[in-house]
């Protein structure tokens, strides 16, 4: 048996690898997989919190997640292929189309 | 109006009431309506008519000559004044009828006028027959003659004034007939004018009568009865009246101070000069002072007075001026005015004045219409009108010569034609009177008369031709008229003569019938007079050629003389320029700067004050609006450094954010 | 609805449906433009017609009366009728218009465009012969505004060079006089009891002495401004010489011939009978302004050098007659006026069809540049210019004559009932005299210039065509009628001698 403890330090080690991932990485796959790790890394949470408190709902929460993960790469990936299309690269640094 | 007239038909067809009175008295309507419906006839169809429309208008003027006498002739027989009317129109309290008013009087005029129109016209067929508006001088003509005899039988003062300005405007027309010269034009208009001039005061006279009978009428009889009974009107509105109708004389009978235009008016066709402005539109200023004797009697003598003293300047002062013309027609114009003259100076005189008066005024339109008519028929032969290039013609035109001989002896009152018998009535009836000074005015006016009527008849027919080609006798349309009114001229004296009865004092008078009587050592005071004038015109002009011999002797004299006393050059650069150039241009002036300037200047003002008002919308409300609005935008431009588009700054930020948050929370709890 | 209670809206809404139908056609049909002009006021004028051939002029008060409810919210109500004193008037309206029409035939300045021109003219038809017979002063200003706009467009569009300046002045100028004349409206509708813009009703309180003599003196005050900016009154005339001389030719004549007569109409039916203290009260100051217009306006015509300036000055003068016999308030001095209206309708709008031809000959209006001579290459145009103008000039046994003549009669004496001063209004009656000579002097010399003397060489060749024959049709009447009122001026004076008679006995005269 796992310890508590020790789950939510690995998973905290991954989020904060997803997290620097997302702000250092200039490469928008680089990114996008930087985000999946954050979301695996509260996946991790929500199976061992589950597993902790004897409650199925955080299993529940935790296959939505993966859901919703695979649409959002599926779409970001689209919008990564699209932006390169446009612009002949994928640096997000050159990308500020948000700018007021 | 004289359309009006027309109705009259049916309001005479049946007038048992005047079963005694002559089919031509009730018919007089008819004499002014013919030449009416002639001028209108001529007017449109006069150009495809044969003869150019001519022989309608003589047709229509003989038809109302021949009436004219059966008129006459009812009051020869000593018929009674007739009167017969027909609603015109009402306006408030205002009824107006058209009317006709028939007495010795107007019978008398209706025969002058038709006749000498007649003669006119006939004569203008030879006289015109080569002008370009030859059917257009015949609407004219027709249409004054109708115009005339619509003031001659007028029974009320508005028809009288309707037919007296259309008489006007004629007179303007055929003054400026020939159109094409500047001179002509300007003659035209200065007539037009200076009647006008006299005729508002009549106008405003003509009132004064209707409001006598409450404006109830305007009836001339009725008028002048509420006038003469006196009752509520004052005798200083009466005496006003009379002056302001007298203006209408002043004016149309070219008296002085209004006499300027006469002269000037002989720029018209001759036989024009002849019918208008000698025989009877010019007459017709008498012929008010006539037809409203009533009023002047009544008045303060005072107004009579005044009314003789016009007339005495204008006698003397024009006959003077006849002296110095060189233009032969001027020299008939002035001897018109001063005619004229002798005519109001008869009537000042009081009722026995009036038939005088009226007595020349018939005389003088014969033996005036001949001189005019004759001095025409010379122009015509000579294409000029001054007497420098004439001289001689006696041989060459002797029926102009003779007749006009006739004519001028007339005019300078010579045994037996018929000046002679009008003037020395005058004469009588101002000793009678015991005006004295009138009576040598006359006297005086006379010899005057008869030196410049000498001069005239010697420069033109006597001595040698002066002009160029050679001059012959006119057509007989020119001289048929000249034969004619040469023999009205010898026998209509006789009508007045004391010796055959005057019956002429029977037909035209006031109060009761005039008794002419004889006073010997006046007709042949008069007659010397006369002779003496024409004896020193033949002396003084027998020899004459070129210079007048007159003027050297005269000097400085002659100069006024032939500047007319400097009276037209003082109206024209006291009145006519001031009032035309200067005085119109100030009120343009006026207009312009001040009235529109004030309009203007108020577009201005509000045009400025939209500015102002725009200038603080732009700067101070919507300044405030943009002002926040602008600083929305500053502060906006600061933040929006915060706004990369770079998603990882974002990120960054939330990210930051959470720390923030999750120590704040942290520390909350 | 039969024809005694409608014929006054078919007729006098008959052009405006016209316009609208107009509106419809396409562009390019210019002649059926046209044709559908002069048809549509033909029909009208025979309306029109019918309408005075059916009247009763020995009855009292008003005919062809319709009276229903328009807005309610303030009591102003559809009420028209005519009488007497609106007759002549309307029927001139109509008659000027078709006549307009029959011109437009042939002469349509540029810039063209037919439809709008032709559509404009019957737009204001119906606001001018709508003012003569309104009897609600709601209606009455609907009807007076409404002809502020076409005109306005006739002017800025279809003028001549200053044409923007023009129209901008005479609609300013007329707006300003109408928002004094609305207000002055509006006072009397609160005053009155039963609240009330009914001019009858309104006629009657007053009658009652329902307006105190300092109220009426006020609105007075006002609603005189707005008619008198519209007559025009001295010194509020310099919009008309520019708004004249700018205008199209037909614009001229119905500005002269109907408009000028929409503000001395207002004060006959509306200044005089509802605010009758005040009128009275005003009277001298009316007459004095008549008089200096008279005289003032003759000077200034004898200065001017555009022909068809002059023309509208006169018309300043002419109306100082109509209101100096309207000043009299006496039945012979109002009755004087609207004969004065009439024939100054009939002979200025001659005179500015005269004008026109022969701008459109010339190209020019300058007097100096046409030089003289017409007669010699135009005789007939030029016979038919002078036989307008002395006409103009007030000769009796022509139109003009009349209102003349007897406006200066009644200022002989006039109502001294009401205490007008006979001794003033003597002196305008003098200044009136003067008035006639200057006025004869100006046409004549006019005359001179332009009619008489040698033909300047420069138009020798000049194709310059003699009267055409669609002048001839659209003139004819006119000539004629100048002739017949003047030989025949009861034809005028036999409508108005009733409702005026009734007019003066609410002064108690």
């Amino acid at each position: 048996m796992v310890r508590l403890p020790l789950v939510l330090l690995f998973s905290a080690v991954l989020f904060s690898a997803g997290v620097y991932g997302v702000l250092a990485r200039r490469n928008a796959v680089m990114v996008l997989m930087a985000i999946e790790l954050m979301l695996n890394a509260v996946n991790v949470n929500l199976v061992a919190f589950a597993t902790a408190l004897r409650d199925v709902v955080g299993q529940v929460f935790a296959l939505f997640v993966i859901a919703v993960a695979a649409a959002e790469v599926g779409i970001g990936l689209a919008i990564v292929i699209l932006l390169y299309r446009t612009r002949e690269s994928i640096n997000v640094d050159e990308v500020n189309l948000l700018r007021w | 109006m004289v359309g009006a007239l027309g109705i009259l038909a049916a309001e005479t067809a049946g007038a048992p009431a005047h079963a005694d009175v002559s089919w031509f008295v009730r018919s007089a309507w008819l004499v002014p309506l013919l030449p009416f419906l002639a001028a209108g006839l001529i007017l449109f169809l006069g150009k495809r008519s044969p003869g150019g429309g001519a022989p309608w208008g003589i047709g229509a003027v003989g038809a109302s000559f021949v009436l004219s006498l059966g008129v006459l002739w009812h009051v020869v027989q000593g018929g009674a004044a007739y009167e017969a009317s027909i609603p015109w129109f009402a306006i408030g309290p205002l009824h107006v009828e058209a009317g006709i008013l028939i007495d010795g009087l107007a019978a008398v005029m209706l025969v002058v006028v038709t006749s000498i129109s007649l003669m006119v016209q006939v004569y203008s067929l030879g006289y015109m027959h080569a002008d370009q508006r030859f059917t257009w001088f015949y609407v004219v003509l027709s249409l004054f003659t109708a115009a005339m005899l619509v003031v001659v039988v007028s029974n009320n003062v508005v028809q009288l004034l309707v037919g007296w300005e259309i008489m006007g405007v004629c007179s303007y027309l055929l003054i400026g007939h020939w159109w094409e010269e500047h001179e002509n034009s300007s003659a035209a208009i200065k007539a037009f004018i200076t009647t006008r001039i006299g005729d508002v005061p009549m106008i405003f006279g003509f009132f004064a009568l209707i409001a006598a009978t409450g404006f109830a009428t305007a009836n001339i009889r009725e008028t002048t009865h509420a006038i003469a009974e006196g009752g509520e009107v004052s005798t200083a509105f009466l005496a006003i009246a009379a002056l302001l109708l007298f203006g209408g004389t002043i004016g149309k009978s070219a008296q002085f101070p209004l006499h300027v235009w006469l002269p000037d008016a002989m720029a018209g066709p001759t036989p024009v000069s002849a019918l208008i402005h000698a025989a009877t539109m010019v007459a017709a200023g008498v012929y008010l002072v006539g037809r409203l004797f009533e009023v002047f009697v009544a008045a303060d003598p005072a107004v009579l007075t005044t009314v003789s003293v016009v007339a005495a300047i204008t006698m003397l002062g024009a006959a003077l001026l006849a002296i110095a013309q060189d233009d032969i027609k001027r020299v008939l114009a002035y001897s018109t005015l001063s005619q004229l003259a002798y005519m109001v100076a008869g009537l000042s005189l009081g009722e026995e004045g009036f038939t005088a008066g009226f007595f020349h005024l018939f005389t003088h339109a014969f033996f005036k219409a001949l001189l005019f008519l004759a001095a025409g028929s010379v122009i015509h032969a000579v294409h000029s009108n001054s007497m420098r290039e004439m001289g001689g013609l006696r041989g060459s035109m002797p029926v102009t010569f003779r007749t006009m001989l006739i004519g001028a002896l007339a005019l300078a009152g010579v045994v037996p034609l018929a000046g002679f018998w009008s003037k020395d009535e005058l004469l009588v009836v101002a000793y009678d009177t015991g005006t004295t000074w009138l009576f040598w005015l006359f006297l005086a006016t006379a010899v005057v008369t008869a030196l410049y009527t000498t001069r005239m008849i010697v420069l033109t027919f006597f001595g040698s031709y002066r002009g160029q080609g050679h001059p012959h006798e006119s057509p007989p349309s020119m001289a048929g008229p000249l034969v004619a009114l040469a023999a009205a001229t010898a026998v209509v004296g006789f009508l007045g003569a004391p010796q055959l009865g005057a019956v002429f004092g029977k037909w035209v008078y006031v109060g009761h019938p005039h008794e002419a009587h004889v006073v010997p050592w006046i007709a042949v005071l008069s007659t010397a007079g006369a002779l003496a004038g024409i004896a020193v015109g033949w002396l003084v002009y027998r020899d004459a050629r070129g210079v007048d011999p007159l003027a050297a002797r005269l000097g400085p004299l002659w100069r006024v003389l032939e500047r007319r006393y400097y009276i037209d050059d003082l109206y024209m650069a006291a009145v006519v320029l001031p009032v035309r150039d200067r005085l119109s241009a100030a009120v343009v002036w006026v207009d312009r700067h001040v009235i529109d300037g004030a309009v203007n200047g108020a577009a201005w003002v509000t045009r400025g004050l939209a500015r102002l008002v725009a200038w603080v919308d732009r700067h101070v409300v919507d300044g405030a609006v943009n002002g926040l609005g602008g600083l929305t935008g500053s502060s906006g431009g600061l933040l929006r450094y915060l706004q990369s588009g770079n998603v990882q700054w974002y990120a960054v930020m939330l990210f930051v954010g959470v720390i923030a948050l999750t120590v704040v929370f942290i520390r909350i709890v | 609805m039969t024809w005694e209670n409608s014929a006054i809206t078919i007729t006098t809404l008959l052009p405006l449906v016209g316009a609208l139908v107009i509106a419809l056609v396409p562009k390019g049909q210019d002649r059926l433009i046209r044709g559908l002009g002069v048809a549509v006021t033909g029909v009208a004028l025979v309306l029109a017609a019918a309408i005075a051939v059916g009247f009763d002029y020995a009855a009292p008060g008003l005919q062809y009366v319709l009276d229903v409810r328009w807005i309610d919210a303030i009591d102003a109500r559809y009420h028209v009728g005519i009488d007497g004193i609106s007759m002549p008037l309307y029927v001139l309206t109509f008659l000027l218009s078709f006549l307009c029409a029959i011109y437009t035939w042939r002469y349509l300045p540029s810039p063209g465009r037919p439809k709008a021109f032709v559509a404009l003219m019957l737009l204001l038809e119906t606001g001018m012969a709508g003012t003569f017979v309104a009897f609600d002063l709601i209606l009455f200003f609907v009807f007076w505004e409404l002809v502020l706009v076409p005109m306005y467009f006739l002017i800025g569009i279809w003028g001549s060079d200053n044409r923007e300046y023009a129209a901008i002045k005479f609609f300013l100028f007329t707006l300003f006089g109408s928002i004094f004349m609305l207000l002055g409206f509006l006072a009397m509708y609160f005053r009155s009891e039963p609240h009330t813009f009914d001019i009858l009703e309104l006629q009657a309180f007053a009658q009652a002495g329902g307006f105190s003599r300092g109220f009426q003196v006020v609105v007075f005050g006002a609603v005189a401004l707005g008619l008198a900016v519209k007559v025009p009154m001295w010194p509020l005339h310099t919009w008309l010489p520019d708004a004249h001389t700018e205008a199209p030719t037909i614009g001229s004549v119905l500005l002269a011939g109907i408009m000028l007569k929409m503000g001395t109409y207002g004060f006959v039916r509306i200044a005089l009978p509802l605010l009758p203290d005040a009128a009275s009260a005003y009277a001298p100051w009316i007459g004095l302004l008549a008089a200096i217009a008279i005289v003032y306006a003759a000077l200034a015509c004898l200065a001017q050098r555009d022909l068809k300036r002059l023309i509208a000055f006169s018309s300043v003068g002419h109306m100082g007659f109509v209101m100096l016999g309207i000043a009299t308030m006496t039945e012979i001095g109002i009755q004087a006026a609207i004969f004065g209206m009439v024939a100054h309708g009939v002979i200025t709008g001659m005179l500015f069809f005269c004008v026109g031809s022969i701008y459109d000959r010339y190209h020019t209006r300058q007097i100096a540049e046409i030089g003289g001579g017409m007669l010699q290459k135009m005789p007939k145009l030029g016979s038919t210019f002078a036989y307008v103008a002395i006409a103009s000039l007030g000769l009796p046994g022509l139109a003009g004559f009349w209102g003349e003549v007897m406006a200066l009669l009644a200022s002989f004496r006039p109502n001294e009932t009401l205490g007008l001063d006979p001794g003033l209004f003597r002196v305008f009656m003098v200044m009136g005299g003067i008035g006639t000579i200057l006025t004869a002097g100006y046409f004549l010399w006019m005359l001179q210039r332009v009619n008489m003397g040698v033909l300047p060489d420069r138009w020798r060749e000049a194709p310059l065509a003699d009267t055409l024959a669609i002048e001839w049709v659209s003139w004819t009447p006119l000539l004629a009628l100048i002739l017949v009122l003047g030989l025949y001026p009861r034809l005028v004076f036999g409508m108005t001698d009733e409702p005026v008679a009734a007019l003066m006995s609410l002064f108690g005269g």
